[in-house]
């Protein structure tokens, strides 16, 4: 039993961590420039495939920097050559623009690296455990992602709490026509920003496409996820967003790990449910990957605002 | 949106481009071509190629060349009934198909209905893989033939080794959350209780369909319940993926698998997949067949896949002797034929049982193994064969009440 918890609370961390890394840039760029871009899943494929590449002449760890690099210049292009003029024309453009932008990426991908998965692995000595707790291996590759990620994470805080374009960034948040004022180039960190956002997605694709699979739908199972987590943490709150990729990743793990079905929970809870009924015997574990959509109802329902969002969506 | 929409146009030029081709004869394989489960179906689209040629080099269907026309369905029964009907309109009259039991079911019912309703327009249905035992049970159809053993059978088979190996003491199911894994986790119940009423299932789980990217939550359960064996029937990424995660957690138990040889998890595994990975099928990885071998070779070489579907090269061998036999390609002359048909096979003798329309072959076990004569994948990995259960042991009887056309 222990030893469930125990692997079931580092992979929802490690899974949870993930989801931020994809989430920050998400939640950045909207607190920004008020875009949700729905290509931005897209550029975690595109980093995961990069990186694949790359890494056949590079080796895993230069292609680490270099792949989230690329696509960092990528979505800066895509921002100063594509939803710069798109903005003009108001939101909806935008939405739209980048909604068209995620299927040229997909089907880009599937004509350069085919239909299926790509043997995208970690190196061979990554493979090899880090420990081994009640018989079970816990890999150095995992090891190594929670780390980069924590990593990450602090870097990330630093860059915009400690820094002075961090100080512009945050200033531009809330009051961007003042800072524009104050002669600072808005639209130019607009594209840092956005470059950046990208460049996170594609860091986790680099880590992700080995974990999870790097295949041309990579990007449509992670993207509405990802929604869910900003959603449910606050629309454009990076605090809130942390919390609520973790909160998805231990719910999903542990769901699948708690042996119960509808029927026991509800029962416990005082109802009065058939444990052979069609819906009583629907168990935790098969309800696993619906869990952050049920997250994101109730959320919706109970607190429209988020975990830490200061806006209404 | 944008995607289907290419792919009409793509596929409407297709059947417009061919439809000039006399004295052809087109088999539409309405299978997942992109998607997370396109290595699944796009395997068996390069292996109906391959084997069409040979077919073709032969003399044919009854004397025409055999083409083979890919439609995509994402194994979305909705997009297949699209596809089907976009063959239909290409004046295809056979279809086959495999991946999905979801999808086979739609398949069945919509040919049934327009058979019904176009009397000499007939399409007649080849199914090389989609294993709900009800097909050719209690739904079984006159228009539907079924080159693969259904999962009944193949359960009948792995619980037979299963039962001898007396170090199993607990096993842990784990399938895909729609009818076909159901039908898994019911038959391997049921069976192991007759057949090894000491042992216990420890698990039994289900989980969406292609939709699981992460199994590490399964696997620490599957560690954490003691089990000496898995029995799965995951098949495309779901089996990679599965397999994959337990190897990189060390899970030592075994796992018995219908589809553990599917692509991608020879080369995801490597070593730690050595002993561990079973897989209930109608071939093996051994290719100690002369002719086979040549074909594995050749197949590799041109296509980049393995030879790993004997059940398509069979399929196509019975299509090609009903058709010669009927000395036409109208679906009802060739289906009459096919029934109650035996062709020798690399494996021995097959028959396509009359009555429901359910081939009865022999079916072997094999296990990963490293140093194999013919690897899979480019690798020197390969499945070696471990039992074999000859045809009357993997057989099982029919509620099929078939009607037929008059």
């Amino acid at each position: 039993m222990l030893e469930l918890v125990i692997f079931s609370a580092l992979n929802g961390v490690l899974y949870g961590l993930l989801l931020f890394m994809l989430s920050s840039g998400l939640t950045l760029i909207f607190s920004m420039m008020g875009v949700l871009n729905f290509a931005h899943a897209s550029f975690y494929m595109l980093g995961a495939y990069f990186a694949y590449t790359l890494g056949m002449y590079t080796g895993f760890w230069p292609a680490l920097i270099l792949a989230p690099l690329l696509v960092g210049a990528l979505g800066a292009l895509v921002e100063r050559f594509g939803l710069r003029r798109v903005h003009a024309n108001g939101h909806v453009a935008e939405l739209l623009f980048t909604f068209g932008l995620a299927y040229v990426i997909d089907e880009l991908v599937q004509m350069i690296w085919g239909t299926v998965a790509v043997a995208y692995r970690e190196p061979s000595y990554m493979r090899e455990p880090l420990f081994t707790l009640f018989g079970t291996d816990y890999s150095i590759f995992r090891g190594v992602v929670i780390l980069i990620s924590i990593l990450m994470f602090i870097a990330l805080w630093y860059l915009l709490k400690k820094t002075r374009v961090g100080m512009m960034i945050r200033a531009a948040l809330t009051h961007g026509e003042m800072v524009g004022h104050l002669g600072h180039n808005v639209p130019r960190l607009f594209m840092g920003v956005f470059g950046f956002g990208c460049a996170l997605a594609a860091l986790a694709g680099v880590i992700g496409g080995p974990l999870l699979a790097t295949e041309p739908g990579m990007a449509a199972t992670l993207g509405p996820i990802v929604f869910v987590v900003v959603v449910v943490g606050g629309m454009g709150s990076l605090q809130g967003a942390f919390y609520a990729s973790l909160l998805i990743g231990l719910l999903q793990t542990f769901f699948v790990a708690i042996n119960a079905s509808l029927a026991d929970v509800f029962n416990a809870l005082g109802a009065n449910l058939d444990p052979y009924g069609e819906v009583g015997r629907i168990s935790l574990a098969t309800l696993a990957p619906m869990t952050p959509f049920i997250l994101l109802v109730l959320i919706l329902i109970f607190r429209p605002r988020g975990l830490m969002g200061e806006l209404e969506p | 949106m944008l995607k289907s929409f290419f792919t009409l146009i793509a596929a409407s030029l297709l059947l417009v481009g061919t439809a000039s081709a006399a004295e052809t004869v087109k088999l539409a394989l309405i299978d997942p071509l992109t998607g997370p489960m396109a290595g699944a179906g796009q395997p068996a689209l390069e292996h109906l190629k391959f084997e069409a040629k040979r077919i073709n080099a032969n003399g044919g269907i009854a004397g025409k060349q055999l083409e083979i026309v890919g439609l995509d369905n994402k194994v979305n029964p909705q997009e297949s009934l699209i596809q089907l009907q976009k063959a239909i309109d290409g004046g295809i009259q056979y279809i086959t198909q495999g991946n999905g039991s979801s999808v086979a079911s739609a398949l069945i019912g919509a040919v049934e209905k327009h058979n019904q309703r176009n009397p000499g327009k007939e399409v007649l249905y080849m199914n090389y893989a989609a294993v709900d035992p009800s097909f050719t049970n209690d739904r079984c159809s006159f228009w539907h033939f079924r080159f693969d053993a259904n999962a009944d059978m193949k359960m009948n088979a792995l619980t037979t080794y299963i039962a001898e190996n007396k170090d199993i003491k607990k096993v842990y199911l784990i399938n895909q959350d729609y009818s076909f894994g159901h039908a898994v986790s019911d038959a391997a119940r049921k069976m192991l209780a007759e057949k090894r009423p000491d042992i216990e299932i420890v698990g039994n789980d289900f989980h969406p369909l292609a939709k699981v990217k992460d199994f590490t939550p399964y696997i620490s359960k599957i560690q954490s319940s003691g089990a000496d064996a898995v029995i799965s029937g995951n098949w495309g990424q779901d089996i990679t993926l599965l397999v994959k995660a337990a190897a990189e957690f060390g899970l030592d138990a075994p796992f018995y698998t219908y589809y553990g040889a599917s692509s991608g998890v020879v080369t995801q595994l490597g070593d730690k997949g050595v002993g561990r990975i079973y897989q209930i099928n109608e071939y093996y990885g051994d290719f100690d067949d002369e002719e086979m071998a040549k074909r594995q070779v050749n197949m590799y070489k041109e296509t980049g896949w393995d030879f790993y579907y004997l059940r398509l090269s069979t399929m196509l061998d019975m299509f090609k002797k009903a058709a010669d036999k009927a000395g036409s390609t109208d679906p009802v002359a060739v289906a009459k034929a096919m029934e109650g048909m035996s062709l020798e096979t690399p494996t021995g003798e097959v028959v396509m049982r009359a009555e429901d329309h359910q081939i009865q072959l022999p079916m072997f076990i094999s296990v990963m193994q490293d140093d194999m004569k013919y690897g899979a994948e480019g690798t020197d990995y390969n499945f070696h064969k471990v039992a074999r259960i000859d045809r009357d042991e993997v057989t099982l009887p029919t509620t099929c009440r078939m009607r037929r056309p008059k």
